[in-house]
C-alpha cells in the first residue's frame, strides 16, 4: 500500500508582529512544519514500520524554502517527497479548489491507496483541502480523525473522529481514502540525527505547473486578502504590574477574596 | 437569490450552531433579496422541522434519511436542495462535522469554499472577515464569483429565535451508497475526577514546556485547594489524561475561579471556560487572546509567578 502525505510549512507570527499591507512582516515570520502534519507523517510512518504500507511519500505545495520543512518528514521516515512549485503561486492567497487542483495532479502520478494530511493549517485555518480533494479525486474520505486502524486485507480504515463535547465518532472508511488527522492520534517522534543524515539522501522531486499538465488558470484564486489588522481587544482585564512576587501578592489578594485557599 | 442552511444536531438534539448558522444565512439572504431555506437531514426530522422554524426562515426541507450524521447524505441532500432552490450561498456551521463535507460539498457545486467565517458582508460579492496565524490577526476576503459554500463559527452569531411561518415538505433526494460507515459513538475519558464540578480550577496550557514542570501547577492547585485542568496540547502529549482537557472537544466548564496558567487562549479552548466567573490568566505574551477574556491578568514568566503564589498559600 503507498501512502501520500500532505504537509504544509506554516509561518507563525512572532509574540510582537507588523502588518506590511495584507500580511504579516516576513521579518515577523518563523516557518515550521504545520502541528497538523507531523501527526499525519507520524501516522504514515507508523503504517510503514508495522508493514502495513510499502512507501510513504511526502507532497508540499510550496517555495524553495519548504524544502526545510519536508526534509523535516523525510527525516521522520518517509521515503521521497515532491514540492510542487511555480511562479505563478507566488504572492496569491490560494482558495481550495486550486491546491485541490495541484494535488489531484500529483495523486494521478502517484496513485496512493491511503492519503493523510492535518485537519487543518496552523496559519490560514481552512481545514478544507483533505475532504475537497477526496471528492475531486473519487475517494471516500473522513475528517478530524484522532484514532485511527488499517486494515489492509479488508481494505478498510476504522476511524475515531473527535467530535465536540469529549464525543467520538467511530467510522469505517472504506480505502481508498482521505483522512485527516487531528492532534493527539500519535505522538510524533523527533528526527533522529540519523534520520537527518539520510533525509540528505533521499529525493525531493520539484514539479512546476507544467510538469503536472497545468496552467496558471487552473490555480487562479477566487480569494483576494484585502485587509488584514489585530483584532480589537475588548479585554476590560485588570492587569496586576509588578514583579513576579509582588503581583503574585496582589493576585493571592483577590483569590482569597473570591474565597479561594479559605 | 435564495440560501440554504443545513441544520446540524447529534444523538437526537439540535446543536446550538444551527440557529446561529440561521441568523448568518438570514443576514446573506437579506442582502441579496432572496429567500432562507433550512435544510434537516437524518433523525427525528419532524421534530426537528418544528424546532428549525424561528423568525425569518421562508422554507424547511426535512430530509428522512438514518439517525446520525453520515457525510454522504448530508452533501448529496444539500447538493440536491441547492440546485432545486437555486442557492447563491450554502451555509454551514463551522463544526467537526461541517468540516467532513462542506469542502466535498463546494467542490461537488462547483463553487468558492470559505470557512471559519467570524463575519460576513455583502455589497455586490462576498466580503468574509476570518481569522488567520492562531487568532493574532483578523482578514477580509473578498470571494470572486456569487455562489459559495461559507461556513460559520460558533458562538459569532445570535441564534435565531421566536416562531416563523415556513413552509416545512419532507423532501426526497437520492442518498447515494457510502463508503463511509458510522458504526457507533464513544465518551471519552470518565475517569475519576469530573472538571466541570469544580468550584475552582488550575489551568495549564503549553506554557509549561515539559511534563516535570507540571509538578510546579499540581503544587498550585494543592496550594489552592482547586482540581488540575488543562488545555489540549498538555493532553495531546499525554501528560494528563483526556477528562482534564477543557475546550470544545474536551469538557465546558464553568467554575467560580478559572486560573489559565501558560494558556494563549485558542477559540477552541475559549469556547470551553469563557463560562466560568472568574477568570484568571498568566502568561508571557501580553498578547495574547486569553487575556480578552480574563478579568485579572499577569504578563509574566509562569515560572517566576507560580512559585510566589504557591508560597502566598503555603
Amino acid at each position: 500500500m503507498k501512502v501520500l502525505v500532505t504537509v504544509k510549512e506554516v509561518a507563525e507570527a512572532d509574540d510582537d508582529f507588523a502588518i506590511e499591507g495584507t500580511d504579516i512582516a516576513e521579518s515577523d515570520l518563523e516557518y515550521d512544519l504545520n502541528e497538523w502534519d507531523d501527526y499525519a507523517v507520524e501516522a504514515a510512518v507508523q503504517l510503514a514500520e508495522s508493514g502495513v504500507a510499502d512507501e510513504v511519500v511526502a507532497v508540499t505545495v510550496g517555495p524553495e524554502r519548504s524544502e526545510e520543512t519536508i526534509r523535516m518528514a523525510l527525516a521522520k521516515g518517509a521515503d521521497r517527497a515532491v514540492r510542487v512549485w511555480d511562479d505563478a503561486l507566488e504572492g496569491s492567497f490560494p482558495d481550495v479548489a486550486s491546491k485541490v487542483d495541484l494535488f489531484e495532479a500529483v495523486v494521478d502520478e502517484e496513485e496512493p491507496d491511503l492519503i493523510l494530511g492535518g485537519v487543518q493549517a496552523a496559519d490560514t485555518g481552512f481545514g478544507a483541502t483533505g475532504v475537497a480533494l477526496a471528492e475531486r479525486i473519487g475517494f471516500e474520505h473522513a475528517a478530524v480523525v484522532n484514532h485511527l486502524d488499517v486494515d489492509a486485507d479488508e481494505g478498510i480504515a476504522h476511524v475515531h473522529r473527535e467530535l465536540e463535547g469529549g464525543v467520538e465518532e467511530l467510522t469505517d472508511v472504506d480505502l481508498p481514502a482521505v483522512l485527516t488527522v487531528q492532534t493527539g492520534l500519535n505522538e510524533p517522534r523527533y528526527a533522529s540525527l540519523r534520520g537527518i543524515r539520510q533525509a540528505q539522501r533521499k529525493e525531493i522531486a520539484a514539479k512546476d505547473l507544467s510538469d503536472l499538465g497545468l496552467t496558471a488558470d487552473d490555480v487562479e484564486s477566487a480569494l483576494t486578502i484585502t485587509s488584514m489588522y489585530e483584532p480589537e481587544s475588548e479585554s476590560d482585564a485588570e492587569i496586576i504590574e509588578g514583579d513576579a512576587g509582588e503581583s503574585a501578592g496582589r493576585l493571592a489578594e483577590v483569590l482569597r477574596e473570591k474565597g479561594v485557599g479559605a | 437569490m435564495s440560501v440554504l442552511v443545513v441544520a446540524e444536531h447529534r444523538r437526537g438534539d439540535l446543536r446550538d450552531v444551527s440557529y446561529e448558522a440561521i441568523t448568518a444565512g438570514r443576514e446573506l439572504a437579506d442582502e441579496r433579496d432572496g429567500d432562507l431555506h433550512v435544510a434537516v437531514v437524518g433523525g427525528d426530522v419532524d421534530a426537528f422541522a418544528e424546532e428549525l422554524n424561528r423568525e425569518g426562515v421562508d422554507a424547511i426541507h426535512a430530509v428522512d434519511d438514518g439517525e446520525e450524521f453520515d457525510h454522504n447524505a448530508y452533501q448529496a441532500a444539500a447538493a440536491e436542495l441547492a440546485d432545486r432552490i437555486d442557492a447563491g450561498a450554502v451555509v454551514l456551521p463551522n463544526s467537526v462535522n461541517g468540516l467532513d463535507y462542506a469542502p466535498a460539498l463546494a467542490e461537488d457545486l462547483g463553487v468558492t469554499l470559505v470557512t471559519d467565517a467570524v463575519g460576513i458582508e455583502y455589497d455586490d460579492g462576498l466580503t468574509v472577515t476570518r481569522e488567520m496565524y492562531g487568532s493574532k490577526v483578523e482578514t477580509t476576503v473578498d470571494v470572486a464569483g456569487d455562489r459559495f459554500v461559507l461556513t460559520v463559527r460558533g458562538g459569532e452569531w445570535p441564534p435565531a429565535e421566536g416562531v416563523g411561518d415556513a413552509t416545512v415538505e419532507t423532501a426526497e433526494v437520492d442518498l447515494p451508497e457510502s463508503g463511509a460507515r458510522v458504526t457507533g459513538f464513544e465518551e471519552v475519558g470518565g475517569g475519576d475526577v469530573d472538571i466541570a464540578d469544580a468550584d475552582v480550577l488550575v489551568s495549564v496550557g503549553r506554557g509549561i514546556e515539559e511534563e516535570e514542570n507540571l509538578e510546579l501547577v499540581e503544587e498550585l492547585a494543592d496550594a489552592l485547594g482547586a482540581t488540575l485542568s488543562a488545555s489540549r496540547p498538555i493532553v495531546d502529549n499525554g501528560w494528563l489524561p483526556k477528562n482534564r482537557q477543557v475546550g470544545q472537544s474536551g469538557k465546558v466548564v464553568t467554575p467560580d475561579v478559572y486560573i489559565a496558567v501558560g494558556i494563549s487562549g485558542a477559540v477552541q479552548h475559549v469556547a470551553g471556560m469563557k463560562g466560568s466567573d472568574t477568570i484568571v490568566a498568566i502568561n508571557t505574551d501580553p498578547n495574547a487572546p486569553i487575556f480578552d477574556i480574563a478579568d485579572y491578568g499577569i504578563v509574566g514568566d509562569l515560572f517566576d509567578v507560580v512559585p510566589e503564589l504557591v508560597d502566598e498559600f503555603a
